[in-house]
């Protein structure tokens, strides 16, 4: 039988199937940060537990993390403060491998464990956290839990899963110059909605997927999550096989030769059955930014801001008209009319060095507008390192950005950086939803480079046509 | 988790479809180490005034016909961004057992059934009358018989509850996954001794 590549990594992490009950499913790795896993420990110590396989976790602290290295040294919130000395005696007892805020090699999850080559092809990996599926970039099947499900992994070493569904989302052609994975993220989102992935494991595929990087890869699996699906999946190929060699958990050897042939059997079969299709011309993906507080809310930039009366169902129109009213937009209007009061560029969907090359770029011999304010919070020490290596960080600074420390930030706001109400923000991270950067604060999700050149006009700019 | 039991409950009405995890429990609550004690920040940005102590007289669950409820009927697509279970550990904590929607987010359904909530998906007419019925009647008691598979109301609406065996085993008996995932670990044993021979670099 022709099989989907998530039916093979399915079918070859089968540990039992019961008459009737729900299937176990072998997991190989597990990541943690410090929100997410306190309670499962604890869970594991009232029952006197013990981990699986240590060796199977990688774990970092990055959500409650703060970004200005004075406010990193002491922690003044009492309970941030518990909850990441919590994390630290947790993996201390139990022996896991955890990067720590000391360590070179901190930051945000989704943007560590690639950089160290900790998740491969065909595995199976996943993570209280939602954004995991992330890591479907490299063809594994990657997806978020909830803290009961993290301490069933460390006890069992496996999930109780239901099988999903598999839908084929696939980018034909080629991109045009400004558009990028964030954008293609958007597009599909905007297209399935956020609840069109419901019970589906996405395959990413054609031509425009294909010719991303890696980086540009994680971003697409990364919001996956944010079309309802539980995971998003990419085949590996040389791109993917390049990006790991050499890196500290990638096989070695004759390892790595056998490794290669494995990962090169695990893609769809031709001819293969997915239960939906989704087609997109990677020609017509504009630049995207979201105008509601879903990320399904999102237009071309260069499209009038749509109303309650553009949507036929009933559920989307209401939906609209609470966006705009949240969102303090009108109908029609144009973003190139909007002011912005914060830039973000950072958080595990584009906080890699591809996207601060892409934002430098246009930063260059720029000045961030009057009255706006732009933090650049690379997602890892490494990114960080390489960035200034490249000297990028003098192009940002130069520019009257703020250089930080890695961290989730203004993503999701739990360690300080957020918006205030009322404060409208142009970010490149996953969710804009109602309240989530700050009660009150209005998020708009766009690319690095769109971004970068909002900080400069302080409102939204068509790059296709910017100076 | 408690055995869920047959209940009769006052449904609370919450008519917005995406209600996302972020909303049900805001981000600043998640830095506790427990798991016990959200309930009071349930919806926190929603319920509180700006002072975030004064509850808000226009936000649907402070209705003085809400309180006590035990079940929660909403919008489509609830639950549906983050991972974080501190959402069903806020709403379980907050007095509520079940939810009823027309479609749940992934991750959220699951997480549902480890904190003794059933999650009952119903079609779009049968939340409109559902929702009908509570406009007409606020305070209105539902019935939820996990037992028996329904969910009835006094007008007359009569549900069955689609939800598979093992699932509702736990429910009822407050079975703990684990457990029930370490009969097996013969085969967990298996497995990995076959993983280990099949692609040894994983283990190295």
């Amino acid at each position: 039988m022709n099989k989907t590549m998530y039916e093979k990594i399915w079918d070859s992490h089968l540990v039992h199937e019961p008459e009737g009950g729900t299937p176990l499913l072998y997991v190989d790795r597990q990541l943690m940060h410090e929100v997410t896993s306190p309670q499962a420990f604890e869970g594991m110590k009232l029952k006197n537990r013990k981990i699986r396989n240590p060796h199977s976790v990688l774990a970092t602290m990055d959500h409650c993390v703060p970004t200005k290295k004075e406010a990193r040294a002491v922690l003044t919130d009492p309970i941030a403060k518990k909850q990441i000395e919590t994390m630290a005696a947790n993996c201390k007892e139990h022996g896991l491998n955890l990067y720590d805020m000391e360590s070179p090699n901190n930051g945000v999850i989704h943007i560590v464990v690639p950089e160290h080559g900790f998740v491969h092809p065909g595995m199976v990996a996943c993570c209280g956290d939602s954004h995991t599926a992330t890591h479907g970039a490299f063809g594994a099947l990657a997806f978020g839990i909830g803290t009961s499900e993290v301490e069933h992994v460390m006890a069992t070493q496996t999930l109780q899963q239901k099988k999903s569904k598999t839908m084929l989302v696939k980018v034909d052609g080629k991109l045009s110059k400004f558009a990028t994975a964030k954008d293609i993220a958007l597009a599909v989102i905007g297209k399935i909605g956020t609840a069109g992935g419901t019970g589906y494991v996405i395959e990413f595929a054609g031509e425009a997927v294909r010719n991303l990087t890696m980086e540009g890869r994680m971003t697409l699996c990364n919001m996956a999550i944010e079309g309802g699906a539980r995971a998003g999946l990419i085949a590996p190929d040389q791109t993917t096989f390049d990006y790991l060699e050499g890196k500290e958990f990638a096989p070695k050897g004759e390892d790595w030769d056998a490794a290669v042939a494995y990962w090169k059997s695990l893609v769809s079969d031709e001819g293969a059955q997915f239960d939906a299709v989704v087609e997109l011309k990677a020609e017509d993906i504009a630049p995207q930014v979201t105008w509601g507080t879903s990320p399904e809310q999102v237009i071309n930039v260069n499209a009038p801001i749509p109303g309650p009366n553009d949507f036929s169902d009933k559920i989307k129109s209401q939906a609209a008209a609470s966006a705009l009213k949240y969102m303090g937009l009108e109908a029609g209007q144009s973003l190139t009319d909007v002011k912005l009061d914060i830039i973000f560029i950072g958080s595990c969907t584009n906080g890699r060095i591809e996207d601060f090359r892409a934002a430098a770029e246009l930063l260059k011999g720029k000045k961030v507008a009057p009255g706006v304010q732009a933090i650049a919070v690379p997602g890892s020490y490494l990114v960080k390192n390489q960035a200034e290596e490249e000297g990028l960080d003098k192009i940002f600074i130069e520019a009257g950005w703020e250089w930080r420390e890695p961290s989730c930030s203004m993503c999701l706001a739990m360690n300080g950086d957020q918006l205030a109400p009322g404060q409208r923000s142009a970010s490149t991270s996953n969710r804009n939803f109602e309240g989530r950067q700050g009660k009150g604060g209005r998020t708009h999700l766009l690319s690095p480079a769109m971004a970068a050149a909002a900080s400069v006009a302080g409102t939204f700019v068509d790059i296709r046509d910017w100076d | 988790m408690q055995p869920y039991k047959k209940h009769t409950s006052i449904a609370a009405l919450m008519d917005r479809s995406n209600v996302d995890t972020d909303q049900i429990i805001p981000k600043q609550f998640l830095k506790k180490v427990e798991r016990t004690g959200f309930g009071i920040h349930l919806f926190h940005d929603w319920r509180f005034l700006d002072d975030g102590i004064t509850p808000n007289p226009e936000f649907e669950l402070n209705k003085p016909a809400f309180q006590g409820a035990k079940i929660l009927v909403a919008g489509d697509n609830f639950g549906c961004g983050s991972s974080r279970e501190h959402a069903p550990w806020a709403i379980e904590d907050y007095g509520f057992n079940t939810v009823i929607s027309t479609s749940f987010a992934d991750i959220f359904f699951s997480n549902c059934f480890k904190n003794g909530i059933i999650p009952i998906k119903v079609t779009p007419a049968e939340l409109d009358a559902l929702m009908d019925e509570i406009r007409a009647n606020e305070g209105v008691e539902f019935t939820v018989d996990l037992e028996a598979e329904k969910l009835t109301t006094p007008g007359g609406i009569e549900i069955k509850i689609e939800i598979d065996a093992f699932r509702k085993q736990s429910l009822l008996e407050g079975l703990d996954d684990i457990a029930w995932s370490l009969k097996h670990e013969d085969k967990i044993t298996a497995f990995e001794e076959k993983h280990k021979q099949q692609l040894p670099w994983l283990w190295k």
